[in-house]
């Protein structure tokens, strides 16, 4: 039987006749190419669609290993390429038939492409992630508080205190995490929210208050760092997180970005 | 399962550069980066990969995990 190949999108760019170190290799292994079409340049590979197309994408994706091996190829190719100049970083798993159909799509999108390459370039997406420990915010236990004689009385006093604990714990990591999203945001050309991770995967057990991406210039970066270091020096029961330099992924969205 | 997948190492604030945990990568690669719709074998977009890769994300932490 006869393997047929697709074409695996990676980025988007303008640099004309670009051409790749031999040893960056895309998600199958395989070379990359460029394909040219209306000032625009798609970095792509040619994978089999025996493990990359749709049925078979779908199996490996329950695959973490595979996952986890595709998704950091592809970051790799799309870092690269974002380092050489502004590029727009496509979704994984991006597959074309043929080159034929991406030259059509950048042409089809040429605009909003332009318009994306021009809001990333001479800017660096930037990751915070901030998590709170509740234990460096409790007061010291008020036990004794209220200690009535009848120990029903006692319980649902206990109960009442943890309760309002809890309830002011919450109240602090929301206003924390808005706290910092805007002192962040406001050295930003853009910003965006992703879902908070959860603890069984960040690998922490604190909770995360806050799980942001940041599109800063270039020129602000050292600005935008020390707030960082600012903010998670700012209170014991916070901890800020800095991830990055990433490629735009957080801020490539074709469509016009909400008033 | 080899080798255990490294989740999340924190990235210290001295040192921001890769290497990278996993779940950053996964939040904008399958969370971000644009999606073409049309004329395409398969998009991220078209299938709830994102549930399903957190799927398999958490079975294989459960499973690293000592006891719970």
């Amino acid at each position: 039987m006869t393997e047929h190949y697709g074409s695996w999108l990676y980025a988007v760019t303008r640099q004309a006749g670009a051409t790749f170190s031999e040893r960056l290799t895309g998600v199958a292994g395989e070379p990359l190419h460029a394909i040219e079409e209306s000032g625009l340049v798609a970095v792509a590979g040619s994978v089999p669609l025996s493990s990359f197309g749709d049925e078979a994408l779908r199996r490996n994706f329950e695959d973490l290993d595979w996952l986890g091996a595709v998704a950091r190829a592809h970051d790799a190719v799309v870092d690269a390429v974002s380092r050489a100049g502004p590029a727009v970083p496509l979704r994984l798993a991006t597959v074309y038939l043929d080159d034929e159909r991406v030259r059509l799509v950048l042409q089809h999108r040429k605009d909003d492409f332009a318009r994306v390459l021009d809001r990333v370039a001479g800017r660096t997406e930037w990751g915070v992630k901030v998590v709170f420990d509740p234990a460096r915010l409790r007061e010291p236990e008020v036990a004794a508080a209220g200690g009535g004689t009848r120990p029903g009385a006692a319980y649902l006093q206990r109960r009442r205190t943890e309760l309002a604990a809890r309830d002011r714990e919450e109240r602090f990591a929301v206003e924390q995490a808005e706290k910092i999203h805007s002192a962040l945001s406001a050295l930003a050309v853009e910003a965006r929210r992703h879902r908070p991770q959860s603890p069984r995967l960040s690998g922490n057990a604190k909770p995360m208050i806050l799980n942001a991406a940041y599109l800063v210039d270039d020129e602000a970066t050292r600005e935008f760092t020390r707030a960082v270091a600012e903010q998670d020096g700012g209170h014991a029961a916070i901890q800020l997180q800095l991830t990055g330099p990433w490629p735009p992924y957080s801020f490539s969205s074709l469509e016009e970005p909400a008033p | 399962m080899s080798e255990p997948v490294p989740l999340s190492e924190p990235v210290p604030l001295s040192e921001p550069d890769r290497p990278i945990a996993l779940v950053d990568l996964l939040d904008r690669v399958l969370g971000g980066g644009v999606v073409i719709t049309g004329e395409i074998t398969l998009s991220i977009a078209d299938v709830d990969l994102v549930r399903i890769s957190l799927r398999s994300l958490l079975a294989s932490v459960t499973a690293l995990e000592p006891r719970s």
